[in-house]
């Protein structure tokens, strides 16, 4: 099968969640198919990026790459893809599932009339009916990651995102960069009227999405007050404080600190998880981390059956005292 | 300036999800229901706009008959009709969805504005909102953190977060807007706005199922490591032990 995936970059080059796109698309494709890449880039793609790039999609196994010259207009993006895969006669249309994956797959489905099924991380080609409809047994993602569906996706042409918390980046390098190819796509009348204006000011702190280390409160720290420990701690630490949505639905703490399914995902290698019970939707954006530690009054909150390490007792008892100690050492 | 949100009634799973032996469904005899707090930042949204400019907020949803209970939920906070389509056992796909919504949309008309979560809490399709809009021949920006509208130009600002960097969309009225957690802060329903949501009227229709390509054969569990976590010990007692395993893992040295 012949697969178009859609990669995104930054200045440091492909992203990884388009690597580990690029691996399920390859899996995708099967042994006699190809996996063709198609990049968007704000100017042309020169130096020094596309170096990086064309390496990078090499190594997946990508030999040619069409680069289409577009701000971020998700329906112009979309427009593109349905022109390059009509053009190439893709049988299936991938994107990694990060914000702009889903939002320009979705367009592309709505354009095309196109069913398109979002964050899977497997697939399994099934039966091609007569009419030439195939047909795609999809595993994906529901409620974030905490419940999984097996689906049937059936289309003349398979739009699919992936998921990429759950596939791991396996290369297959072909030994040479890929070919970049400029693609002039046929924009239609106002496809490009809805532009996404980017201010490029970066918050200020560490990140809570690329922490190494996030200190979380949920409802257990109390108070507003609650939290100046977990702030001296995380900062201790050279990390950022995480709360539940207990926490940003009493207003005790803004809504960009909430760890979950509707708030931020955290990969660190370190979660301490103070007070806080451990539901799914919570669970959904901290499972990823290495280590973590629970610190709660009830040693058979849920939290327990997915913390490494947990201390049994009052968050404003527990971390006054952690705190002192690390201070003593230095 | 007449505003229509798109709500969804799910379970609210707490700890852990039990799925029903046939593996369908989630299991909620045990469970209450809610919408995604998407959702409830749109209908919060919603009941601002029409505050500040006067109009009035329409609730609607698909799904089953209970699902009355979350329009009635949006009218405690300040929505003023329900419109209920009414789904039997068979999950509507997003297409599927999207084309029941616009139905209803269609048949009402005069509207300014089409809110939804970004994504249903459970199925997380990431699409009914770009469907409609498609479908309804309007603009659509999604995932939504800040919103202006100016009544008197009919165009909105939306903002939203792309990898820590803010990006700005411009669209002109009727439009349709998918909505963030974080938007705002929704507000507890008021004593005569429960009293509302007791009366409200909801008018019902009964879309008809259709196969639009992508159906569900099978939930389950993902497989995730069941740890049993290390008790390290009681309150600050423990305090010696964590810094160890701080050192442990390199971040204490
Ligand atoms: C669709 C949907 C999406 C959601 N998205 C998110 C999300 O993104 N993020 C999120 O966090 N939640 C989310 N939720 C809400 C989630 O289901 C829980 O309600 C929430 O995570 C609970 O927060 P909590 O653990 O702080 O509070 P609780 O569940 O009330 O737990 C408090 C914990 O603190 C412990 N405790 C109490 N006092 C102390 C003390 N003095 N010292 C130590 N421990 C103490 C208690 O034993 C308890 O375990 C979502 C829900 C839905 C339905």
């Amino acid at each position: 099968m012949r697969v178009l995936l859609t990669i995104e970059h930054d200045v440091d080059g492909v992203l990884d969640s388009s690597l580990r796109a690029a691996t399920l698309a390859r899996e995708l494709s099967g042994s006699e198919g190809e996996v063709v890449g198609c990049l968007f880039a704000r100017g042309p793609v020169a130096e020094p990026v596309a170096e990086p790039v064309a390496a990078a999609l090499g190594e997946q196994g990508i030999s040619r790459c069409f680069t289409v010259e577009l701000p971020y207009a998700p329906v112009a993006w979309a427009r593109s893809l349905a022109a390059i895969g009509a053009e190439l006669g893709a049988d299936a249309v991938v994107a990694a599932a990060t914000d702009r994956g889903n939002e320009v797959m979705a367009h592309l489905g709505a354009i095309t009339g196109y069913p398109m099924a979002a964050n899977c991380f497997a697939c399994e080609e099934g039966e091609t009916a007569a009419t030439g409809v195939m047909s795609l047994l999809v595993t994906r993602q529901r409620w974030a990651g905490s419940l999984v569906e097996s689906a049937n996706l059936a289309a003349d042409r398979l739009l699919l995102t992936v998921a990429t918390d759950a596939v791991q980046p396996v290369p297959s390098d072909l030994g040479r960069p890929a070919e970049l190819v400029v693609f002039d796509p046929p924009l239609e009348e106002g496809d490009a009227d809805i532009v996404a204006i980017e201010s490029q000011e970066e918050s200020g702190g560490v990140s809570l999405a690329s922490a190494r280390v996030v200190v979380s409160g949920g409802r257990g720290v109390g108070s507003p007050e609650g939290f100046a420990v977990l702030e001296e701690l995380a900062s201790l630490l050279g990390g950022a404080v995480g709360v539940s949505r207990a926490v940003t639905s009493l207003g005790w703490r803004p809504h960009s600190e909430q760890v979950g399914q509707t708030g931020t995902r955290v990969t660190p290698d370190l979660y301490m998880a103070c007070g806080i019970s451990g539901a799914i939707q919570h669970l959904a954006g901290c499972q990823s981390a290495k280590t973590m530690i629970a610190i709660n009054t009830d040693g058979d909150a849920p939290i327990m059956t997915r913390a490494d390490y947990a201390v049994i007792g009052d968050v404003g008892e527990v971390l006054p005292a952690l705190v002192e100690a690390i201070k003593a050492r230095s | 300036m007449e505003v229509i949100v798109c709500v969804k009634r799910v379970p609210m799973v707490g700890g852990r999800i039990v799925l029903t032996p046939d593996g369908q469904r989630i299991d909620t005899k045990l469970l209450g229901f809610t919408v995604s707090p998407h959702e409830e930042c749109a209908v919060e949204e919603a009941v601002r706009l029409v505050e500040a400019n006067g109009g009035a907020v329409t609730v609607l949803t698909l799904g089953p008959p209970e699902a009355e209970e979350q329009l009635r939920d949006a009218v405690a906070l300040g929505a003023s009709k329900c419109v209920l389509l009414e789904t039997g056992e068979r999950e509507f796909g997003p297409i599927a969805t999207a084309e029941a919504i616009v139905a209803a949309v269609r048949e009402r008309g005069g509207y300014d504005l089409l809110l939804f979560g970004n994504e249903a809490a459970d199925t997380g399709d990431f699409q009914v909102g770009i469907r409609v809009a498609h479908m309804l021949g309007l603009p659509v920006a999604t995932g939504i953190k800040s919103l202006e509208v100016d009544p008197g130009s009919r165009r909105a600002k939306a903002r939203r977060q792309y990898r820590g960097a803010e990006e700005l969309f411009e669209l002109p009225l009727p439009a349709v807007v998918t909505v963030k957690e974080g938007i705002n802060l929704p507000r507890y329903p008021s004593l005569p706005g429960r009293i509302r949501a007791k009366k409200a009227a909801v008018e019902t229709s009964t879309p008809v199922w259709r196969d639009d390509g992508l159906s569900k054969r099978e939930l389950s569990l993902p497989e995730v490591e069941r740890r049993h976590a290390e008790v390290l010990g009681q309150g600050k007692e423990a305090v010696p032990a964590l810094v160890s395993v701080l050192e442990s893992i390199g971040l204490l040295t």
